[in-house]
């Protein structure tokens, strides 16, 4: 026991409290029509789970289809339409909700003291916009797919293709909508229902990425909207706003897509941040070394973020002069993730560590996250990205800081909070198993594809040239592990529901607002308004409250 | 260039394109772009091995056997300012290393030959200006530079011949160019890499880098008869261009003898340089591009000459160096068939006044 | 034992003091709920100027690059329809400011009065909206396959338009370019009108409400947060006004 800090009540006697927000309501409509957060966290956590394993399916196919050269085991359309719903499904259907509308749903109110979502029903709502988005994308598979890419590169989309262009804009249309509100929901909680006490710099910084990453939401998603639209007016009535044969520029197209698609990248990865400074605190018993810092490197990131989008275009033949001040706005944007992750290394530095689950998975996010980011640099430098953009460079790029970095926090983040979710503990050993199984068959997976970029292979290509086989083998090899890798923790978790030890209020002995309260919690959360008297990761302020519950019960 | 110990540098890279890291060096550009990626691969490797030090090594001193109290630190300045500083620092070297290769890549010499390619579904159409045409290969000399001047005629392509390093969108609507040098004879790949379709994987072809006497060979084999300047006069006549575009005195268009690279005044008050892009968009769009002093009557020309059309017209204008030429063209003009009613009534309307006095 | 000592206490949460029955539960006080309604309208308002803004970007674009173009389709619209829509919303901002002023001084019969007349100003915008655009349709502005440069190779067939502009033909491939005009103007009208419906929507809604007295009895923020709205979608309409009706119209 000395190794770890997990501490369980006495399992011969311990309970799931009877009252709490699972028990509180019984029948389908109390979920379906329910407006407090933790039970949409629940509905979404189910939601993105099922698109996420759509989405890896589509991967298997993929890999599957590049361990030959040859285009054999399905047409080259049908490959086409097999990596575009990858994309959509796991970018607009898992990685933009996926902390946020789980962990961040659930836990936002509670770290904030507050009772619920600043408007719950916008909450509810945006889960409903969530699901027909995603109903429409399912169907817009099962009709025959689509097969621009995710990045309906007009003129391609719009004049080039007769697949289901407008219903997959369409999907993400409405759950770009969805991502909206939520963010909306994010930042006005934020601002205006702090419990009394709770300053902006007592927040945990697990909220502070959040409402970074909100930010982005509102204000970067619209820009998509619109993008699509005029998508949709193109292909359906040839407004030319984006042909050239009537004046339009396709390139205005890029701009405007990219607009939104670069901040969505910090959507997607700044709440998995937030995750990893709450697990490396409560892991090494430590605050989060330079706690402004973070918390500043956060908004930075947001705000930076939205004036680089165009370094996606830099062969696109936008001016030498534009490309300058695109390249020098990304070092910048670059700075202050290396800021987080060099803070949180110096947060181990006299801690006391242990190595739980989470922790693992946090532990892989820093290497995989520093791999991913640095070959961002690559292809923030100018001249280099000449030769790795389009190529595999980028796909190996984007998974490394999506899937190695932004998967893994969310499997730290339900893992460390899976017990205050559930009331149950998960079974330590095999989810250790679990974490490096899939960092093991994710480096296997991704670090062949850098060379394979670097050599020249194109990105989006069904077949390739037969010297890049070797690569591509150990490509799909490492897919197969880490598929083992994400299914174990469907089982286990699941498992865990029935049988897993009961977990108490803290079985992490973090700080937080959420691990003083009952799991599961109670829908309104706390019995009494609580007034926030301390300071954020205060592990002293937790001695003196044990030591006071240990001298009160006795 | 490297200022590694060519020893040195000429066996990292050996081993590299050995061990298949890097596509082989075969364009002057290359290895300095190869120098620049080592930078950063090594400044990456430095700060991946900082930090799995930093975590493996904090995690075995302060584990929570071996330290079982936390110290609870707030933070350090001079640590923040130290990892915002360096990072900057060494990020900011590659931004403007990186830039430099950028700029060059992008910045054709002025004494670059230019080879034309039309990317369309899916398929790279070369066009040398001696005529010779390609399909999804590209013959280049070793040791002069090569100009490539893209447009697509559908969707956005992209072409990419990593043994050189180079990469261009091909975009419908305008024309993109990069050069490079080709320094080391062999075949390389030539890959379409922006997803443009079904049949995108199959977009790919054969760069073949010759010696200049190879090359020259292959040239004189490989014409179809006439050059793209040819196919360009051809073009000017039958459309009539030379009706407005003449060396009369009255002529209702300016005169293109040497305009190519020169420096137009506009009727809008600009002076733009007269490039490739600016003649395209003047044959397609020729409202927004009146020279000055000319009146705004030329029609455009969109939907009734190719992208291939084009070019061999840019061509045909690149080459357009003396008045006498173009007397050429108009007398080839007056004796092909296809001119025969049209001669008449161009007669016709240069009666009516043309150029408007300033 | 739910909340763990460890939390310290203020007033407990679920105490029923006298609160109005319009404070939802999880607010702690009316006027926090006020406040935090209003900021999240205003929150909802700037991303409203977002997805405005790439239409507005595409705009300045392609209004730089074609600018003959656009002074020819913009003489295309008519400017007292324009006008006449502009007064009328303007009026509808204001019959809804007094709306709000009536909900806050608990007006019921005003209420219901201003916000009927909000309703029918914004139903008369649609109407001449629509007006407009059958005209467009008739002239074959309307971008896509029938979309006609009649207009503009040819200014006399339109006789209206060229007695009061006496506009030039333009070149062929300028008039090509006048689409990209109409594109943009329908993308933005459209857009805009579509947040005219939804208003009008809400508008309905709210009508009945307010007859019930919901408004009138101290909770003012839905009527107060629609009012930002309607004045936004007002807003967005001027801008409207100025970039497509009135380019050049003194050459």
């Amino acid at each position: 026991m000395s190794d770890t800090i997990v501490s369980l009540p006495d399992q011969s006697t311990a309970r799931i409290p009877k009252v709490n927000y699972l028990s509180k309501e019984n029948g389908l409509l109390s979920w379906l029509l329910t407006s407090d957060h933790k039970r949409i966290a629940i509905l979404y956590l189910i939601s993105i789970t099922f698109f996420f394993f759509i989405g890896g399916a589509l991967a298997g196919l993929i890999r599957l289809e590049l361990l030959t050269p040859q285009s054999d085991l399905m047409a080259t359309d049908t490959y086409n339409k097999v990596f575009t719903m990858h994309g959509v499904i796991m970018i607009f259907f898992f990685l933009v909700p996926s902390v946020p509308a789980t962990l961040g749903n659930f836990l936002i109110p509670i770290m904030l003291g507050a009772k619920d979502l600043a408007l719950p029903k916008i909450n509810l709502l945006s889960w409903y916009l969530y699901m027909a988005g995603g109903l429409l994308a399912l169907y817009t598979m099962m009709s025959g797919g689509v097969d621009t890419g995710w990045t309906f590169t007009t003129p391609l989309s719009t004049h080039y293709v007769n697949t289901n262009v407008l219903t997959t804009g369409l999907a993400v249309f409405v759950a770009g909508f969805s991502s909206i509100f939520t963010g909306l929901n994010f930042i006005v909680t934020i601002h205006k229902m702090r419990a009394p006490g709770m300053t902006w710099f007592r927040m945990p910084l697990f909220v502070w990425a959040h409402y970074a990453a909100s930010i982005l939401m509102v204000l970067g998603t619209p820009v998509l909207a619109i993008a699509i639209v005029l998508v949709a007016l193109e292909r359906t009535i040839g407004i030319g706003i984006f042909d050239p044969a009537k004046g339009g520029d396709p390139l205005l197209f890029q701009h405007l897509f990219w607009f939104y698609s670069h901040p969505a990248v910090y959507i997607m990865i700044l709440p998995g941040m937030g995750v990893i400074s709450e697990v490396i605190s409560t892991f090494s018993r430590k605050r989060v070394f330079g706690y402004t810092a973070v918390a500043f490197s956060s908004v930075a990131i947001a705000v930076f973020g939205f004036f680089v989008w165009a370094h996606h275009m830099f062969i696109m033949g936008i001016s030498n002069y534009a490309v300058l001040v695109f390249s020098l706005l990304t070092m910048l944007v670059a700075v202050p993730s290396a800021i987080k992750i060099f803070n949180w290394a110096f947060t181990l530095y006299k801690g006391s560590i242990t190595f739980e689950t989470p922790m693992l998975y946090a532990f892989g996010f820093m290497g995989l996250f520093t791999i991913g980011g640095m070959t961002g640099v690559f292809l923030g430098t100018s001249g280099t990205d000449i030769h790795l953009t389009e190529t595999y460079f980028i796909v190996a790029h984007f998974h490394f800081v999506m899937v190695g970095g932004m998967l893994m926090a969310f499997l730290a983040g339900i893992h460390f909070w899976w017990p205050k979710i559930t009331g149950r503990m998960y079974p330590e050993k095999i989810s250790q198993l679990a974490a490096v199984v899939t960092f093991i068959g994710f480096n296997l997976t991704f670090f062949p594809q850098f060379i394979l970029g670097a050599l020249g292979m194109p990105r989006r290509y069904a077949a390739y040239p037969p010297e890049f086989q070797i690569l591509n083998v150990f490509s799909t090899a490492g897919a197969t592990i880490l598929g083992v890798g994400y299914l174990l923790p469907v089982l286990y978790l699941t498992w865990s529901l029935k049988y897993g030890a009961i977990a108490g209020n803290n079985p992490w002995q973090a700080t937080g607002l959420e691990w003083q309260i009952q799991s599961p919690p109670l829908t309104e959360n706390f019995t009494e308004l609580p007034i926030m008297d301390h300071e954020a990761y205060d592990y002293e302020w937790l001695e003196n409250q044990k030591a006071k519950e240990v001298a009160s019960v006795g | 260039m490297s200022h590694i110990s060519p020893v040195i540098w000429q066996y990292l890279v050996k081993w590299m394109t050995n061990f298949a890291l890097f596509p082989p060096e075969a364009s002057r550009i290359a290895p300095q772009m190869d120098a620049l990626l080592f930078f950063i691969t090594l400044v990456s490797l430095i700060g991946l091995t900082i930090v799995v030090l930093l975590v493996v090594s904090f995690s075995i001193l302060y584990s929570k056997k071996r330290h079982p109290v936390a110290v609870q630190i707030e933070g350090s300045t001079l640590l923040e300012a130290t990892w915002t500083i360096i990072p900057l620092g060494l990020f900011l070297i590659m931004f403007v290393w990186g830039a430099l290769i950028y700029f060059r890549v992008y910045t054709p010499p002025a004494n670059a030959m230019n080879i034309y390619v039309v990317g369309k579904q899916w398929m790279w159409k070369a066009e040398h200006p001696g005529g010779q045409h390609e399909i999804n290969s590209l013959h280049v000399p070793t040791g002069q530079p090569v100009q490539l001047t893209l447009i697509s005629q559908d969707v956005f392509h992209s072409f990419s011949i990593p043994a050189f390093r180079v990469k261009r969108e091909a975009i419908p609507g305008r024309y993109t160019t990069v050069w490079f040098e080709a320094t080391t004879p062999g075949t390389y790949h030539l890959f379409c890499t922006q997803y443009c379709g079904t049949n995108h994987s199959q977009m790919i072809g054969d760069v073949v880098v010759m010696t200049p006497g190879d090359f020259k060979a292959w040239l004189a084999s490989s014409t179809s008869g006439a050059s793209l300047a040819q196919n360009g006069e051809r073009l000017f006549a039958s459309l009539s261009c030379a009706a407005c575009h003449n060396t009369r005195p009255d002529a209702r268009g300016p005169s293109l003898a040497n305009v190519y690279g020169s420096k137009l005044p506009l009727s809008t008050g600009e002076s733009i340089t007269a490039d490739d892009a600016y003649l395209r968009e003047a044959i397609l769009n020729p409202s927004q591009h009146i020279t000055q002093g000319y009146a705004p009557i030329m029609p455009t020309y969109q939907g009734q000459v190719s992208e291939e059309g084009i070019i061999a017209l840019v061509e045909y204008i690149k080459n357009l160096n003396s008045d006498y030429r173009i007397q050429q063209t108009t007398n080839t003009t007056d004796l092909l068939p296809e001119s025969e009613g049209k001669a008449a009534s161009a007669a016709a309307k240069t009666t009516a006044p043309g150029k408007v006095n300033p | 034992m739910s909340d763990s000592p460890a939390i310290a206490h203020g007033a407990p949460a679920d105490a029923h003091l006298e609160h109005p029955s319009y404070l939802r539960h999880h607010f702690n006080s009316v006027e926090q709920q006020a406040d935090t309604t209003n900021f999240a309208m205003w929150l909802f308002l700037l991303t409203e100027i977002m997805f405005f803004g790439g239409l507005f970007t595409a705009y300045l674009i392609y209004r730089n690059w074609y600018y003959p173009a656009f002074v020819a389709g913009s003489h295309q619209l008519n400017v007292v329809w324009g006008t006449l829509n502009t007064v009328v919303l303007i009026g509808s901002s204001f019959t809804m400011a007094m709306g709000v002023w009536c909900a806050e001084t608990r007006r019921r019969r005003g209420l219901v009065l201003c916000l009927t007349l909000t309703c029918i100003l914004g139903l008369c915008f649609l109407g001449i909206k629509t007006v407009e655009y059958r005209e467009k349709f008739e002239m074959h502005h309307v971008p896509g396959q029938h979309y006609s440069l009649q207009s503009f190779l040819d200014p006399q067939s339109n006789p209206a338009v060229f007695a009061e502009y006496h506009d030039k033909p333009l070149a062929l491939d300028m008039a090509r370019h006048t689409e990209i005009y109409f594109s943009l103007y329908f993308a933005l009208t459209g857009m805009h009108a579509l947040h005219m419906i939804i208003g009008i929507g809400i508008l309905v809604f709210m009508i009945f409400r307010a007859q019930a007295g919901a408004y009138t009895a101290g909770h003012v923020t839905f009527v107060e947060n629609f009012g930002y709205y309607w004045h936004f979608v007002d807003l967005v309409w001027i801008y409207l006004f100025a970039l497509l009706y009135l380019i050049s119209r003194h050459q």
